[in-house]
């Protein structure tokens, strides 16, 4: 297990340029509905990547491809120089635990485990000892301001608490990469704030790469580039660089 | 209705007690933090209005061993202007003339492409919601810095919705104007 990285140094500009994550011609069918047609994709180490666009776009089966919690029909997914589409579950699965953190729009928190349990979880999954796990857990619930919230369980917490546990259990075994779909979707605007807050600090501190789904340009606007999907194909990245020429105008 | 001006603002910042223009010059980028700073000239001539008007009145001078400086301070009848604004609703604009929705309507009319337009100024208003969200969640940031990006925000965000609802109606949008 590896342990959560706590290095101040932010990430050099040659390690943000490297894809951790390249995803190639996507396309992935859910019954008659065609979610995925071609869509390709690039996370570099260290970055925080927004995909954003409608309902119905295809966002989350493009996180679930990526993070290898489903096989995409066609295309190719390439980790860390992996096919990832192409790896044994088993295999799929022990990277998953161990290089890959998710969030969804609702914690899906153990209910009823504490939120102290719940992010030691992983750990625990992972074969460290109960009271190692356990430090390291309330650790990561005061990275995330929640430590006073360890006892709870989370239907006893608000959904901003809940969500900072989630996002704490993300982070606990120190992935590499952090897959949020919609993770603000349920809280309002305060509580949201203060939850991508807390996730931008956090994965910036430790380098971690951070995948984020959401529709709402203001949660958007925490990363640092941005990709559009229409019809399970990405139509457009705004990010920086390529907004550079309008500078002038701002 | 009591119009908004600069010289509410400073009525405002002179309602702690005198002061004078360049402290409020200095208060008032404080206080505003991205608003478009004061600038000295403006400052002064606005100070001067107010005396003209009865709203504020000199109140001696401070050297504090630097050139000597003119204090002001606010009048009853300056208080009094200063609440009345300060209670007044700010109508919401009957018209709005947006820039950007007169671009698409005249790119339509000029058989340009509105398309690609409202896709690079989504562009330009993104990047300028990371540089505000970057300025406010820095750690160390005012209240007023996260208050006056958030203004800015919400805004932008308007936009944005606007213009994604637009691109998806331009078909619709096209005809009519070419109808019409």
């Amino acid at each position: 297990m590896s342990s959560p990285p706590m290095s101040n140094t932010p990430m050099s500009s040659r390690q943000k340029t490297v894809p951790i994550l390249a995803a190639r011609g996507l396309a992935k069918t859910h019954g008659r509905t065609q979610a995925l047609r071609g869509a390709s994709v690039e996370l570099r180490s260290g970055e925080i990547l927004a995909v954003t666009g409608a309902s119905g776009s295809g966002k989350s089966t493009l996180l679930h491809c990526l993070a290898g919690i489903v096989r995409p029909d066609e295309g190719s997914v390439v980790y860390a120089g992996q096919r990832l589409d192409q790896l044994p579950e088993q295999r799929l699965s022990e990277l998953r635990r161990t290089e890959f953190g998710v969030v969804f729009q609702f914690g899906q928190l153990i209910p009823e485990l504490t939120a102290l349990d719940n992010v030691a979880l992983p750990l625990l999954l992972a074969g460290a000892s109960r009271k190692a796990s356990h430090e390291r857990a309330g650790e990561w619930l005061e990275r995330f301001d929640v430590r006073g919230q360890g006892k709870l369980r989370p239907g006893e917490m608000s959904g901003g608490q809940a969500q900072r546990v989630s996002l704490a259990r993300a982070l606990v075994t120190g992935p590499r990469v952090v897959f949020a779909d919609e993770p603000t979707g349920a809280l309002d605007s305060l509580a949201s704030e203060g939850v991508m807050t807390a996730l931008v600090h956090t994965a910036r501190e430790s380098g971690t790469a951070v995948l984020l789904i959401t529709h709402d340009a203001q949660v958007a606007a925490h990363a640092d580039r941005e990709v559009e999907l229409r019809d399970g194909v990405v139509v457009h990245a705004f990010s920086a660089e390529n907004a550079w020429t309008l500078k002038g105008a701002l | 209705m009591v119009a908004m001006s600069t010289r509410h603002i400073l009525l405002g910042l002179l309602a702690g007690g005198s002061s004078h223009g360049y402290d409020l010059k200095r208060r008032h980028d404080e206080r505003f933090p991205q608003a478009r700073p004061l600038a000295y000239g403006q400052v002064y001539t606005t100070l001067q209005r107010l005396v003209r008007d009865g709203l504020a009145e000199v109140d001696g001078t401070d050297s504090d061993g630097g050139p000597e400086r003119t204090l002001y301070r606010s009048t009853d009848e300056g208080e009094k202007e200063l609440l009345a604004w300060t209670g007044e609703i700010t109508p919401p604009a009957p018209f709005v003339t947006n820039e950007i929705f007169a671009k698409v309507v005249c790119a339509i009319l000029a058989s340009a492409d509105p398309a690609r337009y409202l896709s690079t100024q989504r562009a330009a208003h993104m990047a300028r919601m990371r540089e505000l969200t970057a300025v406010k969640t820095a750690p160390g940031a005012g209240l007023a810095t996260v208050l006056s990006a958030d203004y800015a925000l919400n805004h932008l965000d308007a936009d944005l919705r606007w213009m994604t609802t637009t691109a998806a109606r331009l078909t619709t949008l096209t005809a009519e104007v070419d109808g019409a």
